[in-house]
């Protein structure tokens, strides 16, 4: 059957997960953004939300099953909160994920408990390159095999809090396929570059991170002999961001309803003219047609089915579209008080443009 | 939960949908479209008897509460259903017989006895047809709250004396078939919208008259008429809803009537998404003839302009039908459904103009020429922008909705 309506549970996840995006992460946004740091306990008051938590198995320290469903409805919540400071929370999730969907039995029980049993700690992934056509299917970053393990060289960039990583999961090209290898902070041969300053997201610390002829054993190839297949993995990290993104625009149009019942031209509230009320009746509408698809493909998902990774890519698609159209829309019904820093539109719009270049950040 | 799982019913009822929009909607599609007003009856008759074989009443679901197990699907069903035979062809599905705007108004509205009574006529041995008449030579959109169309009550009769025009299939309601026609009329001219109220006018009443078969851009195997009320006398028990004169703020009356919308405007949604399913699969399809190959999963700087305007649309029609969908599941739990119904109206209504306007650029010489059915399907497309309510329409709904506005505060 059909059905649109979260359990009980899940219910009770996005209430708490709301609560902090409404009392933490809101009210920190701007000075975050402004200062380009994240507090280090609002981060860990995220990660006792406990998200990723309740998406491991008992075996690994985790207290439940994985659902991606729950995963996107949380990250969505979250992002409505602050974007940066989800990406930041979430991002172990892009550690440990990839691992427990392909990993080896050892490589679960020796990597993932220390994630998921101790405070938040920066074992995080490196995934997107610095290309503009960078594709998670045919990275550049090579793996090549030796005798007694892999090679790795490559750039890679927009690393989380690179700087302080217990552990990188480094994704690369092996043969033509994308693979992931799990790299202890201090290997031989990686650099951690400057850090990246973008246009948005800027509480978020992201950093470029040179492999050279980066030496790892067989064991740190996830999945070992066999490798994995991480197209699950790419998959998670577009609906993750997806769902981010539709959290945020819904964050957007709720901050600009109020403003536009408010502002007044010639006498009237300016959403009482068509202009205006139209702009924020198409943004209500991409956000929940928008927000239907991330579920769907998240659904697949979870049940695997055939086309679940296509659904995963239009539904980032189709996100990257809606945020960049909402936010511009929502500092466009503030007029010049929109462009100004008091106000956080301007934030939202420069956090838009960032969708698109995202995934593999955070994951659910 | 969330779940986007295919219940086995709606799968059984898609496939058979398939089957006659393959065989007895497609083959024809071009021969109705050429030769306007001419009946569809095969389609007709085989629709007929097989809803009949199914409990009659057309795809509509019935008002009749009936207890059964498992979840109400059967506003998610039609959605299924309206969206395949629309692919078939949108005009021969609005000749679907039984159940149709006509009907879903008096299951929105009307008492147990006057569903016995007016829907009947659908599980008869003839098909037949119904049909919702409100908009007026004067205004559209601005309807119902300037019907001038009156009905007066005369002993236990009502009288009713106006205009209506844009009529779906109010051809086949009042002279092919023994059906019958809703008509909007105002109890109390006074009163605007407060007085407005739906009757049932039947086949064959004196003094109410089709005079119009309009000739329109697309959807050509569906009659549009206007119909004329001259001293048109009517039953007193044929009125939907109260008839007092209500007081100027008692809304009662007019917003039972109004849910029918909230029911019929999803149903547009999805019959504009199959349209639009159509229009994509002939465009994929035709560039694969030609060796067109197209990828997915690259970002767009690496893709070509035809990849990147496929993922769009496959992100449009997908992202609206969920929209459609979630405003139907709501039906089927008696959730209120006015802004999914609305939101689902008018990005359904965008998707298919954009979709079938972009794939004849997208194809040139092949896309416009009526060797294929794509002009075709870019004419039926736009009928989806405008009726039950246009784009613009639906748009204030939404607004007022999420402002929380009256229509005198945004309007």
């Amino acid at each position: 059957m059909y059905s649109f309506e979260p359990t009980e549970e899940q219910r009770m996840l996005i209430d708490a997960v709301h609560r902090y995006a409404e009392k933490d992460l809101q009210p920190a946004a701007r000075d975050a953004e402004e200062e380009n740091a994240l507090p280090a306990n609002l981060i860990e008051k995220g990660w006792e939300l406990g998200v990723l938590q309740a998406s491991i198995p008992e075996a690994y320290g985790g207290f439940g099953e994985h659902s991606t469903v729950t995963g996107v409805l949380a990250a969505e919540e979250m992002a409505w909160g602050d974007l940066a400071a989800s990406l930041a929370v979430m991002a172990p999730a892009a550690f440990v994920l990839p691992i427990l969907f392909g990993g080896t039995e050892a490589q679960k029980e020796t990597w993932i408990p220390p994630v998921i049993e101790a405070e938040w700690k920066p074992f995080v992934a490196a995934f997107i390159e610095p290309d503009f056509d960078f594709t998670p299917m045919e990275m550049r970053t090579l793996a090549n095999k030796g005798k007694t393990g892999y090679s790795l060289n490559g750039v890679k960039a927009y690393v989380p809090y690179a700087d302080q990583a217990q552990a990188f999961l480094v994704f690369a090209n092996l043969e033509h396929k994308t693979e992931a290898f799990i790299l202890p902070a201090d290997t031989k041969g990686i650099t951690v570059g400057e850090r990246e300053k973008l246009l948005g997201v800027q509480a978020l610390p992201l950093f470029r991170l040179a492999l050279d002829d980066v030496l790892v054993p067989l064991e740190a190839r996830v999945g070992g002999e066999e490798g994995a297949d991480m197209s699950r993995s790419i998959a998670s990290a577009q609906v993750t961001v997806a769902a981010m993104a539709v959290g945020m625009s819904r964050a957007a149009l709720e901050y600009t309803i109020p403003y536009a019942k408010e502002r007044e031209v010639w006498g009237k509230p300016i959403a009482q003219k068509q202009s205006i009320a139209f702009m924020l009746a198409e943004m209500a509408i991409e956000i929940e047609a928008i927000r239907m698809q991330v579920w769907e493909a998240a659904w697949k998902l979870d049940h695997d089915k055939e086309d679940a990774a296509k659904s995963a890519y239009l539904g980032l698609t189709g996100a990257s579209d809606m945020a960049m159209r909402v936010t511009d829309c929502a500092v466009q019904v503030l007029g010049g008080h929109g462009y100004i820093r008091e106000h956080p539109v301007e934030l939202w719009m420069r956090n838009g443009r960032g969708i698109p270049v995202f995934a593999g950040l955070a994951m659910v | 939960m969330i779940s986007f799982e295919m219940p086995e019913k709606i799968e059984h009822a898609v496939v058979l949908a398939e089957t006659i929009a393959e065989n007895m909607m497609r083959p024809v599609s071009r021969q109705f479209d050429e030769n306007e007003h001419e009946i569809p009856w095969d389609y007709i008759e085989f629709m007929h008897t097989s809803l009949k074989a199914m409990g009659g009443g057309g795809l509509t679901p019935s008002g009749e509460k009936k207890k059964k197990e498992g979840p109400r699907i059967s506003f998610q069903r039609m959605a299924f259903q309206t969206e395949v035979l629309s692919w078939g062809d949108v005009g021969m599905w609005l000749c679907t017989p039984g159940g149709g705007l006509g009907a879903a108004a008096v299951n929105a509205a009307g008492t147990d006895e006057q569903k016995a009574r007016f829907l009947a006529r659908h599980r008869g041995e003839k098909p037949v047809f119904d049909a919702f008449a409100l908009t007026e030579p004067h205004a559209g959109s601005a309807m119902p709250a300037e019907v001038r169309t009156t009905a007066v009550k005369d002993g236990e009769e009502w009288v009713l004396n106006g205009e209506k025009i844009f009529v779906t299939a109010g051809n086949k309601a009042l002279v092919d078939s023994e059906g019958f026609v809703v008509i909007w009329a105002t109890i109390d001219l006074e009163a605007g919208r407060a007085g407005v109220r739906p009757f049932v006018v039947e086949a064959g009443t004196p003094g109410c008259k089709v005079t119009k078969l309009e000739h329109k851009l697309g959807i050509r195997a569906s009659d549009t008429v206007s119909i004329i009320l001259e001293d048109c006398r009517i039953p007193s028990e044929n009125i939907l809803g109260s008839p007092e004169v209500v007081k100027k703020k008692d809304k009662k009356g007019f917003k039972g009537a109004m849910a029918t919308f909230d029911a019929t405007r999803p149903v547009v949604a999805a019959s504009a998404l199959g349209i639009a399913r159509a229009t994509l699969e002939k465009l994929k399809e035709l560039l694969a003839e030609r060796g067109v190959e197209i990828r997915y999963g690259l970002p767009r700087s690496r893709m070509t302009n035809i990849e990147r305007e496929i993922v769009d649309m496959e992100v449009m029609l997908r992202s609206a039908w969920l929209l459609t969908l979630k405003a139907m599941w709501q039906m089927d739990e008696k959730k209120p459904n006015t802004l999914a119904a609305s939101m689902s109206k008018v990005r359904a209504g965008d998707v298919v103009v954009k979709i079938t306007q972009r794939a004849i650029e997208l194809l040139g010489p092949l896309g416009y020429t009526r060797e294929f059915l794509l002009e075709k399907w870019f004419r039926d497309a736009k009928i989806n922008d405008l009726y039950e309510g246009t784009g613009q329409i639906n748009r204030l709904i939404v607004a007022r909705q999420i402002l929380g506005y009256t229509r005198h505060e945004l309007s």
